[in-house]
């Protein structure tokens, strides 16, 4: 759908919905691992139908996520290369704070800080997904020192994504204009100008 | 086991006091392996009491049956022929089960708010009840004891008997030992029973006889009276079991530090937005763009 037939198509269906199916599993892992992780969230646990059934769900909703973060990975990428202009961004994340960046280098389809919270998130994914593995034990029985050290890296890796979502939620929300493009794809020409405008420029040239 | 009565002293996941104004007497039991011979009786007794009913196994060729510990099986004699010094064959038969920590690394790592417990008494005792069958109590335990069960997906171990206990009588396979190896009483009772044992045994011989009464772990309330105290590895048992650090790291310092930093990060954002507003699109752009379309139209 577009509200304005001027507007920029940012994201395909394909691409929104597996952005959702990552989404909704992480919160749902976010729950029921914190649930897990400390009794201050053990009532979490409720909303998965009690402490059993969030042990059994746990993982398995890993699985879901780890299966669409591939995806996502694959489709993605090619968007996230680091360039110098990226590193020059993030060298400048004080202004981009401050609210201003208009003054800030411009940027592709994603900035610095968008590239760079895309590779900290693989490596999180790259760290969860094999501990979780460890620690599921249900189906594998690893030696207990590799099980000690996967519950160490399993929820330190995961506190450090929480908060990287948490960040990335946020930037979602405090520009304005910006989450339309996860419900339905698209953002207002003003929207790509001010904030991606090599991007705008590339998408809009006749 | 749960329907106890005795009062619980160390609760799983649970951040606040539990009830602690009783004081009762510690208990301890007490295996002699100097006079064990082997029998099995408190394996039999163990299953009797706890009606626990075992798959039939295999023959391996050894006393040892079944191979381990399982969700049935809450105590084993294990079978060891070791030769302490050269051309000296020694049979060891030590009697596995629960230790009953006073610092329990099952109850440190369990999540599952009331699963595991410690008694006043000492006893480290699972409530199946609770359990939700993670096995993190497998991964604290420095003894490799609770096991997990495949047909109920609970975790199972040596309870002390604590329903005997409770009334008054001693476990089972204190009550059924022929020998006198396992003993039960007051823990401060045991060890002093246990001195006299250590004694008799460096006379004849045993210089290192010694009670196994690991410090790292705050002290058991499953003691062992050993011939060589100095290498508890000759009986399958770790020389100065402590839980281990990364247990530690996972249930003590992570915890706080990851509320504070989650919360942190959220607070940050919502006074960011609450002092900074949103990131809207200038006027100026936005004018710059109707304008461009004006001239296209």
């Amino acid at each position: 759908m577009r509200r304005d037939p001027r507007d920029l198509v940012r994201y395909t269906a394909g691409q929104r919905a597996v952005h959702w199916i990552v989404g909704i599993s992480f919160i749902l892992l976010g729950m029921s691992g914190l649930a897990l992780f400390h009794p201050a969230f053990y009532p979490f646990s409720l909303l998965f139908g009690g402490g059993a059934w969030t042990r059994i769900l746990h993982p398995i909703i890993g699985v879901v996520m780890a299966l669409a973060f591939v995806v996502m990975v694959i489709r993605f990428t090619r968007y996230n290369l680091m360039r110098r202009v990226d590193w020059q961004w993030i060298g400048r994340i004080g202004e981009m704070v401050n609210g201003s960046d208009e003054t800030m280098p411009a940027q592709g389809k994603y900035n610095g800080g968008q590239k760079l919270l895309f590779w900290l998130l693989l490596i999180c994914m790259l760290l969860l997904i094999p501990s979780g593995v460890v620690l599921w034990r249900a189906y594998f029985d690893f030696p207990v020192e590799w099980v000690r050290w996967a519950a160490v890296v399993h929820s330190a890796t995961a506190v450090v994504m929480i908060c990287l979502i948490f960040v990335h939620v946020y930037a979602a929300i405090w520009v304005t204009g910006t989450i339309r493009a996860m419900w339905y794809g698209t953002v207002t020409r003003a929207w790509a100008k001010q904030h991606h405008r090599t991007w705008y420029e590339e998408v809009t040239k006749p | 086991m749960a329907l106890q009565s005795l009062d619980i002293q160390a609760r799983s996941a649970t951040t606040t006091a539990v009830p602690g104004v009783r004081e009762t007497l510690d208990v301890a039991k007490l295996i002699d392996i100097s006079k064990c011979i082997g029998c099995k009786a408190c394996q039999v007794a163990c299953m009797q009491w706890n009606d626990l009913q075992g798959e039939i196994g295999h023959n391996h060729g050894d006393y040892q049956n079944p191979r381990d510990l399982n969700d049935t099986t809450w105590t084993l004699m294990r079978f060891y022929e070791v030769e302490p010094e050269p051309d000296r064959l020694e049979w060891l038969i030590r009697k596995d089960g629960c230790m009953h920590c006073a610092d329990p690394g099952c109850l440190a790592a369990c999540p599952a708010p009331g699963a595991i417990v410690r008694y006043s008494n000492g006893i480290v005792d699972f409530h199946q009840e609770h359990c939700i069958g993670c096995g993190y109590c497998i991964t604290g335990c420095p003894f490799d004891i609770p096991r997990l069960s495949k047909k109920d997906e609970k975790a199972y171990k040596c309870t002390l008997c604590s329903d005997r206990v409770a009334v008054g009588l001693a476990p089972a396979c204190v009550k059924t030992c022929p020998t006198g190896a396992i003993t039960f009483g007051g823990k401060d009772e045991m060890i002093r029973h246990a001195e006299t044992r250590v004694a008799d045994l460096r006379e004849r011989g045993f210089v290192k006889a010694g009670l196994y009464d690991p410090p790292g772990v705050g002290g058991t309330h499953v003691m062992y009276v050993l011939q060589h105290a100095d290498r508890p590895e000759l009986y399958g048992l770790p020389k100065d079991p402590t839980i281990s650090p990364l247990v530690e790291l996972w249930k003590g310092a992570a915890k706080p530090l990851a509320i504070a930093t989650m919360a942190l990060v959220g607070l940050a954002s919502l006074f960011h937005y609450v002092t900074k507003g949103p990131n809207a699109v200038s006027r100026e752009i936005e004018k710059e763009t109707e304008h461009e379309e004006e001239e296209q139209a």
